[in-house]
């Protein structure tokens, strides 16, 4: 559990840092949709020196930020043979209910790419936003939805509640596996009913503290003086920066070359490569 | 069983900017029958020393032997001593989740594999032990008060028949009756039932009176190893690890330095009371 790296905040003085979390829930957004918009492979040479330019830009180590991928590897390694097995098209070689098509090929290779793109992109933004900022760009990018009553300053509150809270329920269920271990629990039971019964002595005194947090929350924060964000102003306010103004200037930069490439890249690669070659496999 | 530390170290976060060395090159040896207090501030490292002794998290460094034996040798199996290290740990009543009293108690022998019989015998023997009365066996362990439910968790450790007891901070969160009636209950089970017991706490007032020997950890370190009265002649350096002395103790000191020639190792209320007597009389 302690591995997953995305969803945790890396503390650093960065200009990545710094940027306004409505720059970054933005710019993420434009770049996640930017790699599943396009699919050749002069946009992804694009993409990828963006988000180089990002993360070198964020001093997070590199290694910090693959550790938390290799959680997801699976998923990815998953995504890879489906693709190279199941994808109908020119068959290279067969066996059985598989063949292994040019197209097949193609599509693993673009699903590994984009999905790496995609995670780093994602675990940027959480690595370098503290959960608290990331709402609080939530918040502001919604507010227009209130006009549709929608309740975004409750939600926002119920998410950065309930990132707060993650970490701190992981470490009560750790206190929680040590002790019931500790009396001769076993959480590594073979069978798997007996391993969901072996949960019941985690999960319900879990669920009694989860409780008891809230209630405890809940109570400490109307003693405060919450009622809602109606009136409500903030320690912290968000305001844009000159920085930021630039990191949207060159989204906008990203998104029209992008657009550029996917338009004009047919052309390109018609021009590059007879057909059939095997350098075409990668456009 | 007597434990040893062997240059056991553990480090949180290794290699994160976040790393911590919680245990730093602790040695020691706790021989059959003993009562330890191990004192330490907040953060100092002492649960983190608790639960490698153990066997609940691997060390980075270093190992314990407990009966002679490497328990993190790579074919120990941990399983073998749950029972016979038993573990309290801080605020335990927050592990209960059985339905009734009697059925949370029931747990640890249960997972020892011991016969229904015997597993009711055992949570029978401990609840008395504790000092619960019947009626409570039954209820939910969710409706008693505080001092019970803490109660109803080290019942739920003894009834494995542990030969060592670690409790950590057991004190914690009750009021002063409470206390006391926590710490004779501790007391009784080293003195009569010749358990060996390690009483973590980050006050010197809960141990002094009861202990045989004062382990004292500062920023992981093992700082001080002595008994009762030893430990308080290094009052300079418990006040540098931000630890203070008993009250009593610190009495007999201002009292000392008004003029009244009063020896100052008094630990215990009566103690103090017969050497201020002496002096006087
Ligand atoms: N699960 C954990 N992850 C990271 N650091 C921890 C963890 N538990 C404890 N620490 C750190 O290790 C040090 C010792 O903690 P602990 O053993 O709990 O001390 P004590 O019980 O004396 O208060 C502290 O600095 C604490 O912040
Ligand atoms: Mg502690």
């Amino acid at each position: 559990m302690k591995d997953i790296t995305l969803g945790q905040y890396y503390q650093a003085e960065s200009v990545i840092h710094r940027l306004d979390p409505r720059v970054k829930l933005v710019g993420t957004l434009l770049y996640m949709i930017s790699l599943f918009v396009f699919n050749n492979i002069f946009c992804y040479i694009v993409a990828a020196i963006l988000l180089a330019v990002v993360i070198a830009l964020s001093k997070v180590p590199i290694g910090y930020m693959l550790k938390g991928m290799r959680a997801i590897m699976f998923i990815m390694i998953f995504t890879v043979i489906f693709n190279v097995f199941f994808t109908n098209g020119d068959n290279l070689v067969e066996f059985w209910i598989f063949h292994i098509s040019k197209e097949g090929i193609r599509m693993a290779i673009l699903m590994m790419v984009r999905l790496t793109l995609l995670i780093i992109s994602a675990s940027i933004m959480t690595l370098t936003t503290t959960p608290n900022r990331l709402t609080d760009g939530l918040e502001k990018l919604f507010r227009p939805l209130k006009l549709i009553k929608l309740p975004v300053h409750e939600i926002a509150m119920m998410m950065s509640i309930a990132l707060r809270f993650i970490p701190i329920l992981m470490e009560e269920a750790d206190k929680i596996v040590k002790a019931q271990t500790a009396r001769g629990a076993r959480f590594d039971s073979k069978k798997l009913t007996e391993r969901a019964k072996s949960l019941i002595p985690l999960i319900v005194p879990l669920f009694i503290s989860a409780f008891r947090r809230a209630s405890d929350l809940a109570l400490a924060m109307e003693a405060r003086g919450y009622h809602g964000g109606d009136g409500r102003t903030k320690l912290y306010p968000l305001k844009y920066a000159s920085r930021d103004y630039i990191s949207y200037a060159v989204l906008i930069l990203y998104v029209a070359i992008i657009v550029f490439l996917g338009i004009t890249s047919a052309r390109i690669i018609a021009h590059l490569t007879p057909a059939n070659s095997y350098l075409s496999l990668l456009f | 069983m007597p434990i040893i530390a062997d240059h056991l170290t553990f480090v949180y976060g290794a290699k994160t900017p976040l790393q911590t060395t919680a245990v730093d090159d602790i040695s020691v040896k706790i021989e059959d029958g003993q009562f330890i207090g191990l004192i330490g501030h907040t953060g100092s490292g002492k649960t983190t020393f608790l639960q490698l002794l153990s066997g609940l998290i691997k060390p980075s460094s270093g190992t314990v032997y407990i009966n002679g034996e490497d328990i993190y040798a790579k074919d120990f199996d941990l399983h073998s001593i749950r029972g016979k290290v038993g573990i309290v740990f801080q605020y335990p009543e927050h592990q209960l989740f059985e339905e009734t009293v009697f059925k949370d108690v029931c747990f640890g022998p249960k997972n020892m594999g011991l016969d229904q019989k015997e597993t009711e015998l055992k949570a029978y023997e401990a609840l008395k032990l504790v000092g619960l009365e019947d009626e409570v066996f039954y209820q939910s362990p969710f409706d008693l008060s505080g001092g019970q439910k803490r109660r109803v968790a080290i019942a739920g450790v003894l009834s494995m028949k542990p030969q060592v007891l670690i409790l950590d901070e057991p004190t914690a969160g009750l009021d002063p009756a409470g206390r006391k009636e926590i710490l004779g209950l501790i007391e009784k089970l080293c003195r009569e039932n010749k358990m060996t017991i390690i009483l973590v706490s980050h006050s010197m007032d809960d141990v002094a009176e009861y202990v045989d020997r004062i382990l004292v950890i500062n920023n992981g370190k093992l700082a001080i190893d002595a008994t009762p009265k030893e430990v308080f002649k290094h009052r300079e350096e418990l006040e540098e690890f931000g630890l203070s002395l008993p009250q009593v103790t610190k009495a007999m000191i201002s009292i000392k330095e008004s003029g009244i020639p009063v020896k100052t190792d008094a630990i215990t209320v009566d103690e103090a009371i017969e050497e201020i007597m002496r002096v006087l009389y």
